[in-house]
């Protein structure tokens, strides 16, 4: 168990280092000069020099990326032109556009993605297994036909049309909430909560439509073992065939997508949170991408893969947890 | 009890099941009747696709719902299982007939523990209370021989051996007292002295609450063992019905006879001991060892191991499941790299060759797998598979002149060269696989389990084969299985393995006849008689000498 932790963790590391490297030799293939656009419209090249000089962009590549190692490691300085500014560890370094500190940056838009992700996946859990599992109670009948061409049509809807149709049905036409705007949870829990209904609805709804596929055709595939049979033989009921016995099939293949997906949603739900405005790690992604923020675009991207690999590593220890027979090792 | 008392318990008549398949309808069950009454027990017996596990599945009616159409009638005390309302269906199964089925690792749900399965069944049957379902979970499953069962009920399926799961679903069927207990084919994945022990239980307990029993089985032993009446079917009707006695030693159908004639017998006749005298000596293992895993968790899967083998001479190999026959058979023929102790092949040592050094011995080291569906490609044509292994130089047409010839010789017809392994039979397949290890032309050939998987008339079939192979080409040949009597039937010379060491070697006869280690008498008389009095005998014999519990 321990070795397991440790074997997981140290591998954990080496992803986010080689994912590090990935997104810098990346950030160099690409074209646009960030110093030219830290320094806005009217700039002259002496201008465009001395901005290039206190971003460290003179210095070459590698040596850049071990600065960024230093800094995550044991913190490193800045001079900001005027004096010095200490980035303590772990850092991801300053925005060329801001000169905020990065890792700053991601605490303080975090908690507006945690929450987007934490309560889709609490709507995907509810409503998409709760689906799957009444299609396979009711395999064969009207009721499963209806919910087959609901998750396909589920699955065919991108999130920004669904989150779309729901904005204008419920705010616009209906009028039964205001449209979103995110309040943080530690200012007004239930404004927060009524602010995220709409995100968690879209964004859980879309998911669902996976997890409803994926749990009937489990909780099918363990209708059909052997010790099903078992129980049927011993005048067991369908229905709690299902429930009882066959909806723990359904089990570790939910807990490992879920892990997935909401490690991935972590590292944020781009289009929903640019739908709904929220300001989380998503958009925060995009805008460094656009504005060719080198510091901003590796350290969202450090921690998004972060929280897949960490998810990862949850929904292993979830599976053992839930089915006895493994063995973590 | 009985509300008639002259109405059979179980009452079947013109029973036909048919299933729709890919090429038509197959009649899986033909017309077949049959009676048996309250705590009188009936064997089925017969080879795969006979149709006897579909009999017994309408007992139950498990046919409902699965598209398979069911005519006739039957008729369990009284209710019809394939007519009953649902409710009345739910009381039948496993309140009046309770089914033990095969294979007891799937049969049982792997997430739950085994006390709280058993519960879960009572109480669908007695309203009884959550905790008093529990105490009855647990009295059945010491019953049943479960050591420490209080708190042996609380493990999962995966932590019981199988041995124990299969006394496990024993206890599930007894739990409802049921009058009826069907049991498919109970033993079949349980090792010889397991069987025993279950059989003994199974006859202990019948006597005990006077239940009647349905026993499914290919296992004529099993049958004579275990049932008062034996029904032979084949095809999906009834062959012979009478008193085990009588149809197992005065067999009035022909059939019945042939099957009889089939079935390996440890008291039958030994094999001719016509094979040559000395020949050249082959393979020669000293103190050969094999550890899996490393550190605490390393385990020993064969120990020193020391045998020889001459050509023309077939030797034995049986254990049990773990014995480690298997780890040492693929040592043998170095698939497997021995972790200590020597292996010369013709005088050289191959224990220690890299891979490199072992290819001029490869082609003439092969190896027969047991079970020929998995062991051969399913994309490609069985006589693709087999001119692989022909040795390399020739023309194409020479290859499949040589491959048409070696199916010719082990009995298939050299025109299906271009057909694949899913059109053949198990024992056409297996014979497929003999082709292919003989294509390389070698001298020694390691069979692991080959006709295990086979009918018995297949196996006599196949074991002929190899057989006549042998002396034809003057192979060496280690013949390893876990059934002792088809051991008997093939081998020159047998090794008797346990945990991983050899405990007993020498000529057939000997080890057969006159037996010096415990555990080889012990495993000898676990095998299944033929002759129900003597089973009796056998049964008596091992109540007086219980085996260790715990299997």
């Amino acid at each position: 168990m321990t070795t397991y932790l440790l074997r997981r963790l140290a591998g954990a590391a080496l992803v986010l280092l080689a994912l590090s490297v990935l997104v810098y030799a990346l950030f160099y293939v690409v074209p646009g000069d960030p110093a030219k656009l830290a320094c806005g419209e009217r700039c002259n090249p002496a201008q465009i020099a001395q901005v290039r000089t206190r971003l460290g962009l003179e210095e070459g590549v590698f040596s850049q990326y071990l600065h960024f190692l230093q800094g995550i490691f044991a913190g490193r300085d800045y001079s900001t032109g005027t004096g010095l500014v200490h980035c303590d560890a772990p850092c991801l370094g300053l925005s060329y556009q801001t000169d905020q500190q990065v890792t700053a940056l991601i605490l303080e838009r975090l908690p507006a993605t945690a929450s987007l992700a934490l309560g889709a996946l609490v709507v995907w859990l509810l409503v998409g297994v709760g689906t799957g599992l009444l299609s396979a109670l009711r395999r064969g009948g009207p009721t499963e036909r209806i919910l087959t061409v609901l998750t396909l049509a589920g699955t065919g809807t991108p999130v920004f049309i669904l989150g779309l149709l729901l904005l204008m049905a419920v705010c616009a036409q209906l009028q039964w909430l205001p449209f979103p705007s995110y309040v943080p949870l530690g200012e007004d829990p239930e404004q927060w909560a009524w602010n995220m209904l709409l995100p968690w609805t879209a964004l859980g709804l879309f998911e669902s439509a996976k997890y409803a596929r994926l749990t009937r055709s489990s909780v099918l595939e363990t209708l059909a073992e052997d010790h099903i049979r078992t129980f049927r033989a011993y005048g067991v009921a369908e229905r709690t065939l299902v429930t009882r016995h066959a909806l723990r099939g359904a089990v570790p293949p939910v807990i490992a997508i879920s892990a997935v997906d909401l490690g991935s949603m972590f590292g944020g739900a781009v289009l929903t949170e640019s739908l709904f405005g929220i300001p989380g790690l998503g958009r925060t992604l995009i805008e460094g991408v656009r504005r060719v923020d080198l510091p901003v675009v590796v350290g969202v991207t450090l921690v998004m893969g972060l929280f897949v690999v960490l998810a990862g590593v949850l929904a292993d220890l979830l599976h053992a947890a839930a089915d006895r027979r493994v063995v973590l090792k | 009890m009985t509300p008639t008392a002259d109405r059979p318990l179980v009452d079947v008549r013109d029973l036909t099941v048919e299933f729709d398949a890919a090429d038509g309808t197959v009649r899986a069950v033909d017309r077949l009747s049959l009676t048996l009454g309250a705590g009188r027990s009936l064997a089925l017996v017969g080879e795969s696709g006979s149709g006897k596990s579909t009999v017994a599945a309408a007992l139950l009616g498990l046919h409902r719902g699965t598209g398979a159409r069911v005519t006739g009638t039957v008729l369990v005390d009284g209710t019809d299982p394939a007519t009953a309302p649902p409710a009345a269906l739910r009381g039948l199964r496993g309140g009046t007939a309770a089914m033990v089925f095969q294979d007891p690792l799937s049969a049982l749900d792997p997430h739950l523990a085994i006390g709280e399965q058993i519960a879960g069944v009572h109480r669908l049957h007695h309203p009884v209370s959550r905790r008093a379902a529990r105490a009855r979970a647990v009295e059945v499953l010491g019953r049943v021989g479960i050591p420490d069962a209080a708190r042996r009920a609380r493990s999962r399926p995966h932590e019981f051996s199988g041995g124990m799961r299969q006394r496990a679903l024993l206890a599930m069927a007894l739990a409802c007292d049921p009058r009826l207990i069907v049991a498919d084919e109970p033993t079949t994945a349980l090792d010889v002295t397991v069987q025993a022990q279950i059989l003994d239980l199974l006859h202990e307990l019948r006597h005990e609450t006077g239940t009647a029993l349905l026993l499914v089985t290919h296992d004529v032993g099993v049958a004579a063992e275990s049932a008062d009446e034996v029904l032979v079917m084949r095809g999906g009707r009834e062959v012979e019905r009478g008193p085990v006695a009588r149809v197992l030693t005065a067999p009035a159908a022909p059939y019945t006879r042939r099957l009889l004639d089939a079935v390996p017998r440890l008291d039958g006749p030994a094999r001719t001991p016509a094979a040559p005298a000395k020949g050249e000596l082959l393979l020669e293992a000293t103190g050969l060892r094999r550890e899996f895993g490393r550190g605490r968790s390393a385990v020993t899967a064969v120990e020193d191991a020391s045998l020889t083998l001459r050509a023309g001479e077939t030797l034995g190999l049986v254990g049990e499941s773990g014995s480690g026959k298997t780890t040492l058979g693929r040592m043998l023929v170095r698939l497997l790299d021995p972790t200590g102790g020597e292996l010369r092949y013709r005088g050289t040592e191959i224990g220690r060759l890299d891979e490199r050094g072992l290819r001029p011995f490869r082609r003439e080291l092969q190896l027969v797998f047991q079970d020929p569906a998995s062991s051969l490609n399913p994309r490609r044509t069985i006589g693709a598979s087999v001119a692989d292994f022909v040795p390399p130089g020739g023309s194409e047409a020479r290859v499949r002149a040589r491959v048409r010839d070696l199916l010719d010789r082990v009995g298939l017809d050299p025109d299906r060269y271009d057909a694949y392994p899913h059109e053949f039979s198990g024992g056409q397949r297996q014979r497929v696989g003999i082709a292919r290890a003989l294509a390389a032309e070698p001298r020694v050939i390691v069979c692991d389990e080959p006709v295990s998987a086979l009918d018995v008339t297949t196996q006599a079939q196949v074991t002929a084969l190899l057989t006549d192979l042998q002396a034809e080409l003057g192979l060496g040949l280690v013949f390893i299985a876990h059934d002792l009597a088809v051991v008997r039937r093939v081998s020159d010379r047998v090794a008797v393995m346990r945990a991983g060491r050899i405990v007993e070697q020498g000529d057939a006869a000997q080890v057969y006849d006159a037996p010096r280690d415990p555990y080889t008498r012990r495993l000898l008389a676990a095998v299944p008689a033929l002759d129900p009095a003597l089973a009796e005998d056998r049964r008596a014999h091992r109540a007086r000498h219980p085996e260790p519990a715990g299997t």
